[in-house]
């Protein structure tokens, strides 16, 4: 089923939370490995490229996420929930969008902020909005990577809180976005 | 009354008088070949190049830096450079190799936010030529360099100035300065040329004296 129902989520709100995942943990690992690439290493100029490339979707398919999440029905929190768990739940959402956000805005402008285009697997320029800011690229690059490191730290509880749920509480919280939950 | 009103002011005016010629004694001579840079008119340079992977030359310069040298035509030992420059303005035309260059493999402009370069000695080897001698202060390090110095020409300017041109030219080894750029870069980055292209104009006290 495509669209959620408000028992599961259908399955664009899963491929897109799936390749989100994968996105942002592959994002890291890459950025974090990168950055530490010597400059005669043969993947210097490759593995930012795709770093870049791969930010852009991720940016495109949040934005995306955002307009679904209004358009689409939401399957509604379980009964057993606690009112910290939704609290927390929520926060952490929230939070984690919010840094997606800063992130994508921060490494936009760690590559434009001389007046450089950021490209799009070399099939799309966008072009540079902010510069002739003293030491933008500096500025930005150390609020991306503080980001960085916070949204795995997010992501960490996020994944700690679906465990809970699964393996303590033993609910559907974590099979419903898997898709496995066949009762509606 | 009248007479004691007189003597007050023209007291006042003898003090004035006084201050004025004390001061004007007291003005040392030097001032009068004191040059400030040109920074804001920009009609000064800070720029160096260096070879990328041996096949190109890359430039950049440095932004923002100011000041002051003095040029006697007569007494050319009274010659002098002084610059003290914002490391963190680093300008290669590309936002991301800026940001490595300011990092800590490199520059560390965290650590070392300026350079500054004092001259010691100036040596005339021909006519409009020189060898400057002086310390650069590079990434914490102080070491002696010699800038090849070319005078390019001077003289007043439209605008009711005076002024003076120069370049100097240094080849130097970062190894020297503590980064170690073959190491990250290959062996064409074991030196860096060093340019420094500036215009002064003259102090006004210059024109008090002429």
């Amino acid at each position: 089923m495509l669209k959620n129902t408000l028992t599961n989520y259908g399955w664009l709100s899963r491929a897109v939370h799936w390749l989100s995942a994968l996105l942002v943990i592959g994002l890291f690992a890459l950025g974090l490995w990168m950055s530490g690439l010597s400059y005669s290493h043969e993947w210097y100029r490759t593995a930012p490229d795709l770093h870049r490339s791969f930010g852009i979707l991720l940016a495109a398919l949040t934005i995306i996420r955002l307009v679904w999440y209004k358009i689409s029905p939401k399957p509604t929190p379980l009964a057993h929930y606690t009112a910290v768990e939704r609290k927390a739940g929520i926060a952490v959402h929230h939070v984690l969008m919010l840094l997606l956000f800063v992130m994508f805005i921060s490494g936009y402008l760690i590559t434009t902020a001389k007046g450089d285009p950021i490209y799009f697997f070399n099939l799309m320029a966008i072009p540079s909005l902010i510069n002739g800011v003293d030491n933008l690229e500096d500025i930005a690059g150390n609020i991306h990577e503080i980001s960085a490191y916070s949204i795995i730290a997010l992501v960490v509880l996020h994944i700690a809180g679906a465990f809970k749920h699964h393996f303590i509480d033993k609910d559907i919280t974590l099979t419903r976005m898997l898709g496995v939950n066949k009762k509606d | 009354m009248l007479k004691t009103a007189f003597n007050k002011h023209s007291k006042k005016i003898l003090l004035a008088c006084a201050i004025a010629a004390s001061s004007a004694i007291t003005l040392p001579a030097a001032y009068a070949d004191d040059y400030e840079i040109d920074t804001r008119g920009a009609h000064a340079f800070v720029q160096f190049r260096i070879k990328h992977l041996g096949y190109s030359w890359l430039y950049g310069r440095f932004n923002e830096f100011e000041g002051t040298f003095t040029f006697d035509e007569t007494n050319p030992a009274k010659n002098a450079v002084n610059v003290d420059i914002n490391v963190e303005s680093l300008d290669s035309m590309h936002a991301e190799r800026d940001k490595h260059l300011r990092g800590e493999k490199f520059l560390n402009t965290g650590k070392f936010p300026k350079a500054k370069f004092v001259s010691t000695e100036y040596l005339p080897t021909g006519a409009g030529t020189a060898d400057l001698k002086g310390d650069l202060t590079l990434h914490g390090v102080t070491k002696s360099i010699v800038l090849k110095v070319e005078h390019i020409g001077g003289g007043n300017d439209p605008w009711g100035g005076y002024r003076n041109g120069f370049e100097g030219k240094v080849t130097i080894k970062p190894a020297d300065f503590g980064m170690d750029l073959v190491k990250a870069l290959g062996e064409s980055a074991s030196e860096v040329e060093l340019f420094l292209s500036v215009e002064g104009i003259r102090s006004k006290a210059l024109k008090a004296k002429k």
